[in-house]
């Protein structure tokens, strides 16, 4: 190697002062600071999203009660909902893209930098933005502050006759400014997948993880940019007098509905994907196994992506599109359980005669597996049409996708954080604090969403403010605000790990896991140069074929 | 030595063979049409969808006249561009200023005609944004594929202004050649909004 000793600017630590390395931050167009930069945004949402269920589960913990107002509650769920999916999951899950991605597959940083630093700073003010109308709403119209017509906002409830003021204002402006932010990083994802790969990684040699995020950033490319045209829609209609969903003048709210779940349906996808990409990573290193089946859970991944854009009127059953439509619906929605059945399969037989380590990222992701399952078959059962037309709208549909969202993506992200804070860190977390973590977590989330189920069963409609006592639903609402303490007393475990393993963890060295993909070859943290030479790959576990040269890889691919 | 680049922990073996890769511009700007087509999915599909469902006037048939003059400056723009960047790729920059401005007045042509028919409509027919359904959808859409031109158009003067700088030099042309595809994607769209507005929407 004939490198020159470079001095960095940053070398001489102790001369740096608070300013400037907030301006460091500030202007940081490196690929792993933005990740970081994501994450940490995210994780701040995440704590604010989880205050909204709160309030609203102690709301409802008894019948009768008024721990908020009517308003307030209406209020709550809605940021509740649109916090979570855009503000904590989505930028979390651009953070680890963003992070990982470039040091899987041996490049220096993403296609675009700028263009990075641009995405997250609008994901950034378009959540500032949202909050913001907790200020700015009330104006001078004393209507109310933050938005409270749900997360999906049906029409024509966001009209200006029905919602006066600027709260919902602040709710579609704060999605389209995102949004941009959004299909911004998605293509540079696209772009740094096909154009930036180290010699010698074909499409076939890439990581899973790289496939899988590529396959997302598609899905968010084809799938927010029509959720952004239906909020240009919207802004047209409140600002400028037009009619899009004005019934009154001929306009339709039906079509609202569609606009919105042509993107709210492949966003599950987009939310669930990176997950899968975070198990198809963790769960091959803790059996000591590669991947079981690499093509057909590539096909798999390609095959969601594809049927996953022709769901989504199965969230509108309940609307009466008529038979030939619901039908399709119906159909569409059982054939995307195929694919993700086959991947589930493909874990299994990946652990399978594994030398299992039950290490805290690879409990996450069993739990994972055995969630996303129960998710996975809750959701076939309401994609059954006429179930549906019973079970629309109640809790049942609650705890379903609370099931998807946290059973099985939040799961693997609590996974990813441990797996791969040693990397971002140079730190190792604390083992015990986060199997405490893990634990209560888990008792957490069956006590909250396994009992959901039951009063949607029983009839217990989404959105409900409270409910009379004696319909069979008060013991199980109960039980369910019980286990939201638990889940919050898990996420304080987590986030006090954390920060007390950033500042007294051991050092993690640079391949703590004895792992296969190309970020543990480098320092951990990663210099901004990633790596002093950029690799070359022969398989899909070049760290393999380096520690095993007599036995590689690529002898078998 | 802690300062020197020693950031790879382990030993990989380095390049001995020949690696190509899409260029990045190229699979990005792939990457921005794909979503501006999902954008104008969206707009066209609500469009088509409000056809005839307007409940006052005025109608598509009382006020819209297919601009055919000003739809064939657009179209034979995105030859002229190609004649440019071909010309680039050449090393002919004073041939490419040429094509290069022609593409641009070629543009500028087919604003002009949005900008007249516009007039016309809003202070003739009386037909605004919020008159009726049809002049919601119909100012949305053609307003979006406008806003678009005009985009192309400041990118498009931009380079012209580096061309007359002198800054442009034969090695742009795969640069140029990327923006060009945006500019393709732009008069595609406009063959779609024309079709649906002026032929089927009539």
């Amino acid at each position: 190697m004939s490198t020159e000793p470079i001095a960095w600017p940053s070398a001489s630590a102790e001369s740096r002062t608070f300013v400037d390395t907030l301006h460091e931050w500030v202007t940081t167009v490196d690929h792993k600071r933005l990740g970081i930069l994501y994450i940490v945004y995210a994780l701040v949402f995440l704590v604010i999203g989880g205050i909204e269920a709160i309030v609203i589960r102690i709301q409802l913990i008894r019948p009768h009660n008024d721990f908020v107002s009517p308003q307030v509650f209406n209020r709550m769920f809605t940021m509740h909902g649109t916090t979570m999916i855009f503000f904590v999951v989505m930028p979390i899950l651009f953070g680890f893209a963003n992070y990982l991605i470039p040091l899987m597959i041996g490049a220096r940083d993403m296609a675009f930098p700028r263009l990075n630093a641009f995405s997250f700073w609008m994901t950034a003010f378009g959540g500032l933005l949202l909050y913001f109308s907790l200020v700015g709403a009330n104006g001078l119209y004393g209507a109310g502050n933050a938005p409270d017509v749900g997360w999906f906002a049906y029409a024509p409830l966001t009209s200006q006759t029905f919602s006066p003021g600027h709260s919902t204002d602040f709710w579609t402006l704060s999605l389209l400014v995102s949004g941009f932010g959004s299909i911004g990083t998605a293509i540079n994802i696209v772009a740094t997948v096909l154009s930036m790969r180290c010699p010698g990684m074909t499409l076939a040699k890439m990581p899973l993880f790289a496939w899988l995020n590529l396959v997302m950033a598609g899905l968010v490319i084809l799938a927010v940019s029509p959720l952004t045209a239906a909020q240009i829609m919207l802004l047209v209609d409140r600002y400028l007098g037009g009619h899009f969903f004005d019934t009154q003048a001929g306009g339709s709210a039906v079509i609202w509905m569609h606009f919105f779940w042509i993107f709210g349906h492949p966003e599950v996808y987009v939310l669930v994907l990176p997950a899968f990409a975070f198990a198809s990573e963790i769960i091959p290193v803790f059996s000591r196994k590669p991947i079981f089946g690499y093509p057909v859970m590539v096909g798999a991944t390609v095959a969601i992506g594809f049927i996953s854009m022709s769901v989504w009127a199965h969230h509108m059953f309940t609307v009466g599109m008529g038979s030939a439509a619901n039908t399709f619906f119906v159909l569409s929605t059982m054939a995307i359980a195929v694919p993700t059945g086959i991947k589930i399969f493909n874990w299994l037989a990946t652990i399978w005669g594994g030398k299992i380590e039950f290490k805290t990222p690879m409990l996450f992701c069993i739990a994972f597996l055995f969630q996303f399952l129960v998710a996975g078959l809750t959701g076939v059962m309401l994609g059954c049409a006429p179930f549906d037309w019973q079970l629309g709208s109640s809790y049942f549909v609650v705890a379903h996708f609370h099931y998807v969202i946290v059973g099985g993506i939040l799961f693997t992200l609590f996974g990813a954080f441990y797996y791969w804070f040693p990397k971002m860190s140079g730190k190792m977390y604390s083992e015990t604090l986060g199997k405490l973590h893990f634990w209560l977590f888990l008792i957490g989330f069956h006590l909250t969403f396994d009992f959901m189920h039951i009063p949607g069963l029983l009839g217990m409609p989404r959105r409900i403010y409270t409910y009379e006592p004696g319909r069979g639903w008060d013991t199980w609402n109960l039980i369910v605000t019980i286990g939201v303490f638990f889940q919050a007393a898990g996420i304080l475990v987590f986030l006090g790990n954390l920060v007390w393993s950033y500042y007294r963890g051991k050092a993690a060295g640079s391949d703590p896991w004895d792992a296969w993909t190309l970020e543990w070859c480098t320092n951990s943290p990663p210099p901004a140069y990633n790596f002093s030479v950029i690799p070359t790959v022969k398989s899909r576990r070049p760290l393999w074929d380096l520690k095993h040269p007599d036995d590689p890889d690529w002898k078998y691919e | 030595m802690s300062t020197t680049l020693s950031a790879t922990t382990m030993n990989l073996p380095a390049r001995e063979f020949e690696w190509k890769l899409p260029t990045r511009g190229r699979v990005g700007m792939c990457a921005v049409i794909a979503a501006e087509a999902a954008i104008f999915t969206i707009f066209v599909v609500a469009y088509l969808f409000y056809v005839g469902k307007s409940l006052s006037g005025p109608m598509p048939r009382d006020v819209l006249s297919p601009p055919i003059f000003y739809t064939v400056c657009l179209l034979s723009s995105s030859l002229t561009i190609h004649f440019a960047v071909k010309t680039l790729r050449r090393g002919n920059v004073g041939h490419f200023g040429a094509w290069w401005l022609l593409t641009i007045t070629l543009g500028v042509l087919f604003l002009y005609g949005t900008v007249t028919e516009w007039r016309r409509m809003i202070y003739e027919d009386g037909l605004t944004i919020n008159t009726n359904l049809f002049g919601t959808t119909y100012y949305s859409l053609v307003g979006l594929h406008g806003f678009h031109v005009v985009a192309g158009l400041v990118c498009l003067s931009a380079v012209m202004a580096f061309t007359l700088f002198g800054t442009v030099k034969q090695e742009h042309a795969e640069r140029l050649d990327v923006l060009s595809l945006y500019w393709h994607f732009v008069d595609a769209v406009w063959i779609v909004v024309f079709t649906v507005v002026y032929v089927i929407g009539r």
